[in-house]
């Protein structure tokens, strides 16, 4: 092997080719960088900043002070709170002890319990709302309690869901806390309740206070949840927005109340952001492996601690599948089979396999372009830390509520715009609305993969004469592949379980599988909701198989070469 | 016109208040098949005076020339220097052979050319048949010997080397600082080689200069 052999590729020759010089090349690629970045900019300001900055325009300019007077305002901004606070509580109780017993003590069979407990999370709110409605109306598993009124269902659906949050977020700090400082207060005399109660519990604060400003915001800005299990008693100011909207069709109100509630969930980050970096610093200050092997004693209160999740999550799922099978003659699949016919005497003008073809096309749409847009933000935002301008741009969308995004929709885009541009279909803005809902989870779910590639990674390929193109291809790429699954997965069950921004996107003739499930409920009789339990049953089902197929998508290990 | 490397007046600067000044006017000329020791302690600039001559971090001021023609401008993937380094920088997601061949991919050579060129490199390290493995079933040392032939199977112009056996612990560090001797010296590469080790320096290199304070002082 002789050295000094490299033949440089395409460099300056002496016969005088014409040859970019590469400053020029380089600025080119600059160039082709901020054209990338423009493409999602412009989606997030047509579909997002400029309808929610109109809606929110609105309010300021055109609100009435009368809806800021009215007692129904506070009402419902007293309930947003009342069971933001519930739901909050309610995550927390459960999902400690499920927490310790997922995170802190090993056993075996613990990573499939892990996966159960995140299944919750990316079922879609309407599926969750029905099967809680189902287990506790009289006539359900539950119905003997007689707990169908009020607020416990929508507590008990809220907390279904931010279990899993509680878990993951205050599992992850309790696995790296160390054990010693708490053995050390049992060797001065503290009993295992005291040491936990002034050593631990204190140590985990960061975690559970991180945790429950997520599900704090998570909880106040639910809308399905409220708008199907509250029926016209309980009202927050989601599901009081979508009231004056649809029903008393006063846009200003609507305004105003939205305005009402970005305070809200604004507040609700600011705080969210504190107790996340305080987390973070915490958990910086003590990485280490404090978990161990579970002893038999342990086994018992894992058992104990489990339970009551399990049984909050397992029996409103099984309550929804019995009802599904239910019908006025007995057990059958009768509700599944009039998934395929137009449902007599109620107002959802085609079959319900329809509307699941619609949201199928919906989501895939609204995936790719989440997806698309999401790796190029992505790629922005990890490689330059002047682009954390871009990642708060990229994460607004998950700070403003779902029906604030759609009715902004409903109200700048349902109508020709300047230019010859007509966006006015909901084959276009359903689509649009779900992936502005998707793309803070998919960017969400790349940065911190790219982030863990060295930028000497790709000095090494570009040394070894990888331009910038190809150093893409080959390095991050492949490192990609693996988060890449999770966030189209996750994008894909969101957008088809996605009901608050769907809801006021859409058209009645083009509902999709939530909004038809919400339609079917809304004129009761025994058929449409016999109907609507297995239209449930079916959205059910494709998002869990989106997010197992999803999970199973590792890439292949090594590229061959 | 001198032959090989050759560096003008170069400094590197890191933004900062006030700027860091890393690399203060450096002047340096490597003759081709000589194995250069640049030593120094750390924080002295020798690293990024390693990082502006293969181009990955931008000069303040100065130029670098190759053969008397100036590169300063030509990007890092077309300049046809190699770089080691100090942690190895191997790409996970690929096996032994998929890293050393990743250079040859580059350059556009044929799958048969490639295996062979592989095999010679891995032969060169004394990593024979290590081919398929992956990444993290290697040892610090074998990582080492991989980085060092994904460097050379490309037939760099300039070879550099960061550092390139401080991870690596005191037993090993010395036998394969003469095994890194006789690489380069077979390979005839034209190498700088950055250790803060006089001895390592010593064991390794044909000419030593001390570096501190981001300048250059005859040692």
């Amino acid at each position: 092997m002789t050295a000094t052999t490299f033949s440089a590729n395409g460099r300056k020759s002496s016969s005088g080719d014409p040859v970019t010089p590469p400053v020029l090349r380089s600025r080119r690629l600059r160039a082709a960088r901020a054209g990338a970045i423009a493409l999602p900019l412009t989606f997030l300001g047509l579909f997002f900043l400029w309808p929610v900055g109109t809606l929110l325009w609105r309010g300021l300019s055109e609100g009435s002070g009368d809806a800021l007077a009215s007692e129904r305002t506070w009402a419902a901004f007293g309930t947003t709170i009342t069971l933001a606070l519930a739901g909050t509580v309610g995550s927390l109780v459960l999902g400690l002890g499920a927490a310790w017993a997922l995170y802190r003590v090993r056993w075996r069979g613990q990573a499939y319990a892990r996966a159960l407990v995140t299944v919750p999370f990316v079922l879609p709110t309407v599926v969750v709302a029905v099967a809680f409605g189902a287990l506790l109306r009289p006539s359900g598993l539950l119905g003997f309690l007689g707990l169908d009124q009020g607020i416990v269902p929508i507590v008990a659906a809220l907390v279904f869901f931010n279990v899993s949050v509680v878990v993951r977020i205050v599992g992850g700090t309790w696995a790296s806390l160390d054990p010693g400082t708490a053995i050390a207060a049992r060797t001065l005399g503290a009993s295992r309740w005291t040491a936990f109660r002034r050593i631990t519990l204190p140590a985990l604060g960061p975690g559970i206070a991180a945790a429950a400003a997520i599900v704090f915001l998570f909880c106040s800005t639910s809308f399905g949840i409220v708008l199907i299990l509250g029926g016209t008693r309980t009202n927050t100011l989601e599901t009081e927005i979508w009231l004056e909207v649809k029903q008393f069709l006063d846009l200003n109100t609507a305004a105003t109340l939205a305005l009402l509630q970005v305070v809200v969930v604004a507040l609700t980050l600011a705080i969210a952001g504190w107790a996340q970096s305080r987390r973070e610093r915490a958990l910086k200050r003590t990485r280490m492996d404090g978990t161990r092997s579970a002893t038999r004693a342990d086994l018992r209160l894992v058992t104990l601690a489990l339970a009551p999740s399990a049984l909050l999550v397992g029996l409103p799922l099984v309550g929804l599948v019995e009802r599904s099978l239910h019908t006025r003659s007995g057990w059958g699949f009768a509700n599944y089979a009039s998934l395929l016919t137009i449902p007599e005497r109620s107002n959802l003008p085609v079959p319900v396999w329809r509307a699941a073809v619609n949201s199928l096309e919906a989501a895939a749409i609204a995936t790719s372009v989440a997806f698309l847009f999401g790796l190029i933000l992505a790629a922005a935002i990890s490689r330059s830390r002047r682009a954390r301008w871009l990642d708060a741009v990229a994460m607004l969308p998950l700070g403003v509520s779902a029906v604030i995004v759609g009715l902004g929709i409903l109200l700048t885009l349902y109508r020709p715009l300047p230019g010859g541009f007509d966006f006015g279909d909901p084959r276009i803005l359903v689509p649009a609305a779900q992936a502005v809902v998707a793309l803070p989870l998919v960017v969400r779910s790349l940065v911190p993969t790219l982030r863990s590639i060295s930028p000497e990674l790709r000095s090494a390929a570009a040394t070894l004469g990888a331009n910038p193109r190809r150093v893409w291809w080959l390095v991050d790429w492949p490192i990609l592949r693996r988060p890449t699954g999770v966030a189209l997965g996750l994008a894909f069950a969101v957008s088809l379980g996605e009901f608050g921004a769907t809801s006021f996107a859409t058209r009645p003739d083009h509902p999709t599988l939530p909004t038809a499930i919400y339609r079917l409920l809304s004129r009761p009789g025994i058929e449409s909701v016999g109907t609507a339990f297995a239209a449930c049953v079916l959205l059910a089902f494709l998002t869990s198989a989106v997010m197992m197929v999803a999970e199973r998508w590792h890439g292949k290990e090594a590229v061959s070469w | 016109m001198v032959t090989g490397l050759e560096v003008r007046d170069l400094s590197v600067r890191y933004p900062g208040t006030p700027p860091i000044v890393a690399v203060d006017g450096v002047d340096l000329a490597v003759d081709k098949g000589e194995i250069l020791g640049l030593l120094g302690p750390s924080g002295s600039g020798k690293s990024s005076l390693l990082a502006a001559i293969v181009g990955i971090v931008p000069l303040a001021s100065g130029s670098v020339l190759w053969d008397g023609e100036d590169v300063t401008q030509t990007p890092v993937h077309e300049r046809g220097f190699g770089l080691v380094f100090q942690d190895g920088q191997l790409f996970p997601h690929r096996t032994v052979a998929g890293n050393i061949a990743f250079g040859l991919e580059m350059q556009g050579l044929d799958r048969g050319d490639r295996e062979e060129r592989v095999g010679d490199a891995l032969a060169l390290v004394g990593l024979e048949g290590y081919g398929p493995r992956r990444i993290d079933e290697l040892s610090g040392g074998e990582r080492q010997r991989v980085a060092l032939a994904r460097s050379l199977a490309p037939r760099p112009r300039l070879m550099l080397l960061d550092e390139p056996l401080s991870s690596l612990d005191r037993d090993l560090r010395d036998r394969l600082a003469i095994e890194l001797r006789d690489i380069l010296v077979s390979t005839g590469s034209t190498a700088i080689v950055v250790t803060h080790d006089h001895d390592e320096a010593g064991m390794i290199c044909s000419r030593i200069v001390q570096m501190s304070h981001g300048r250059l002082a005859l040692g």
